[in-house]
């Protein structure tokens, strides 16, 4: 019985195309709406997360031009910066460019990095080798961490680890190698910023302090104990430098991106409640749509479903028949929203540029709201059917 | 076992039209044997619709008792009735009422659907029914295909399909010309021979006149004549 009525309802569906198709479109934009909105909304937040942790969770970068009297962050304010709570190391680091060579070919231009040996503790970069530690952290220490890249250009297949190199004039000995990752910001920003500069020195940084002649510190990656605690560090932080620089305006800047990514977050859940509710009132819309064709649909066919009945159709059957319908024609505009809205969520993925998944949530609502719409729109035209008399049903032929 | 297949007795039928009461049918007492052929005449208003309802269980009584193959069908609620009409009942309309989405051979099918049987099934009996009423060759023919005549015909394998007790027919030829009306009433006399029980609704007595038995109705009482009128 079950099937003979999937076949009516199939067979009337068709009987009305033009009319079946409107009242689809309700459903249909309302079911896009939430494929297209869930799936695009995913992508985008899994694509900005990736990319935000990847640059770095748990940090805080500080730049400080300071002031006039005061050019840059001191060893002390990087002394009272450590003693926060929260914070569980202060890297300093500083950028120049300089001529780099193996003592017979010249690179110009390479960018070096002076970093402390609390970058190394905080990041795991290191390949080969050691890393910078404690020690090297006098001006007068002469050891670097190459990439693979500077490896490859200064000491062609020779393993570089003790091998030396002129930076600036001053003999430096390699004493570990970086992995080759995007893994931290620095390395990020030389490749964004320079084409040719995959090559990566980094030195002491007071030695590289003392290569730029300048005495104070511009820029300082700061790494958080406990994320959670962000905003109160982020304070501390704050009146550390105010005072440093003695509440001048614009003299340092903070970024943490871990409260730009809990900010975008709380954006995208915002936007994304909205328009689920815009694309809910599509759907009530929708649903609407469908109770009224089937109403339309039952005053039509009153003598048919009189006639059905003389002819033994229960009552029963006769709803089963009118609420399949009407499922059916939901359903079906439901499916097709599910391949619109999905396609959508292609083509923008592909014009946005992050991966497409397709959302299996959100393909199950879109079918489960659809069906839902279907029995809960259905059901009053279906009852009115199943409960024409007969005989006024058949006189009003 | 009694050949009695419908036991009327002191069936009542009053409606409430508002504060008003209706006494459309009073103390109804009707009884039909199995292979019978009765016309049930009256003029219009008499109250021969409303014993046709109730006769093919679309309808109740307000009070009596109403045997219908030796089964009390007058307390039963709407799905019994249903199920009652799927077995015992074979509808003919005046106006056909065949559904002009579907072909004659899904038409006759209808009541064999809701009689619970195989698609299989139903195609060989609404084959088999059709090629009866000798419309072999109008199978996949749709209603607006078929004259008046055929159409009827597709009604009367429809009525015939689920194979039922009776045959009741609400003014059979009151759509069709006198030519086809003929042909329709020789087809019912044919089933009658083979010994289908029909019970036809008219207002006209020349048609009555071809039924084995006239019961006529009068303002909602029954007066029966005699079985061999028509002869």
């Amino acid at each position: 019985m079950f099937r003979e009525s999937f076949v009516m309802s199939l067979q009337n569906i068709r009987g009305n195309k033009m009319r079946s198709f409107l009242t689809m479109l309700g459903i249909i934009i309302g079911v896009t709406a939430i494929i297209a909105l869930i799936t695009i909304v995913t992508g985008v937040t899994n694509e900005v997360t990736s990319r935000f942790t990847e640059l770095g969770a748990g940090k805080i970068n500080v730049r400080a031009n300071g002031t006039v009297l005061k050019r840059g962050i001191t060893e002390s304010d990087m002394q009272k910066l450590s003693q926060i709570e929260n914070i569980a190391g202060v890297s300093p680091n500083v950028s120049l460019t300089l001529p780099v060579s193996n003592g017979g070919t010249l690179t110009d231009d390479v960018i070096i990095e002076g970093r402390s040996d609390i970058y190394f503790r905080n990041n795991d970069v290191i390949a080969a080798g050691r890393p910078l530690s404690p020690v090297d952290m006098d001006p007068h220490s002469r050891v670097c961490v190459i990439n693979a890249e500077a490896a490859r250009e200064f000491f062609l297949q020779q393993n570089p680890l003790g091998g030396r190199l002129v930076i600036g004039g001053l003999n430096y000995t390699v004493v570990g190698v970086l992995k080759d990752s995007d893994n931290d910001v620095m390395s990020q920003m030389n490749r964004m910023m320079n084409s040719a500069g995959k090559i990566n020195i980094v030195i002491p940084y007071k030695a590289a302090l003392r290569m730029t002649g300048m005495g104070n510190i511009t820029s300082l990656e700061l790494y958080m104990t406990d994320t959670g605690q962000s905003e109160e560090t982020m304070r501390q932080i704050e009146m550390v430098l105010d005072q440093a620089f003695n509440f001048k305006d614009n003299s340092y800047s903070l970024i943490n991106l871990d409260s730009l990514l809990d900010t975008m977050n709380t954006i995208t859940s915002m936007m994304t409640t909205m328009l689920a509710g815009i694309a809910a009132i599509a759907l009530l819309v929708g649903g609407i749509g469908i109770m009224n064709m089937m109403l339309v649909s039952v005053t039509e066919r009153t003598t048919e479903i009189g006639l059905r009945k003389a002819l033994g159709a229960k009552p029963s059957i006769i709803q089963t028949q009118f609420l399949m319908e009407s499922v059916v024609l939901s359903l079906l505009g439901g499916l097709i929203g599910i391949l619109l809205g999905n396609l959508i969520s292609y083509v923008v993925a592909y014009l946005i540029g992050f991966t497409f998944v397709m959302s299996v949530d959100a393909v199950a609502i879109g079918f489960f709201f659809s069906a839902g719409i279907g029995v809960l729109f259905g059901w009053a035209p279906a009852n009115k059917a199943s409960r024409l008399n007969p005989i006024d049903a058949l006189r009003s032929m | 076992m009694s050949n009695t297949i419908l036991d009327m007795r002191d069936i009542n039928k009053i409606y409430l039209m508002g504060e008003e009461e209706s006494h459309v049918l009073k103390d109804v007492t009707l009884t039909i044997e199995r292979g019978e052929f009765v016309a049930i005449l009256g003029p219009s208003g008499s109250g021969k619709t409303t014993l046709m309802n109730i006769i093919g269980c679309l309808d109740t009584p307000t009070s009596g008792a109403y045997f219908l193959n030796n089964r009390e069908v007058s307390g039963l609620d709407e799905g019994e009735l249903a199920a009652v009409r799927s077995k015992d009942i074979g509808f003919i309309f005046q106006s056909f009422q065949l559904l002009a989405r579907l072909n004659a051979l899904k038409n006759v099918e209808l009541p064999l659907i809701y009689g619970g049987l195989s698609p299989h099934k139903r195609h060989a009996i609404a084959e088999t029914t059709l090629t009866r009423v000798g419309l072999q060759d109008k199978l996949y023919h749709f209603p607006n295909q078929l004259s008046g005549g055929q159409q009827q015909r597709v009604a009367i394998a429809r009525a015939l399909a689920n194979n039922p007790t009776i045959l009741l027919a609400d003014e059979p030829t009151g759509a069709l010309d006198q030519h086809t009306g003929r042909q329709v009433l020789a087809l019912f006399h044919e089933l009658n021979d083979e010994g289908h029980t029909i019970i036809m609704i008219t207002h006209d007595i020349s048609i009555a006149k071809k039924a084995g038995r006239i019961v006529e109705i009068l303002d909602g009482r029954l007066s029966c004549r005699e079985r061999d009128i028509y002869v």
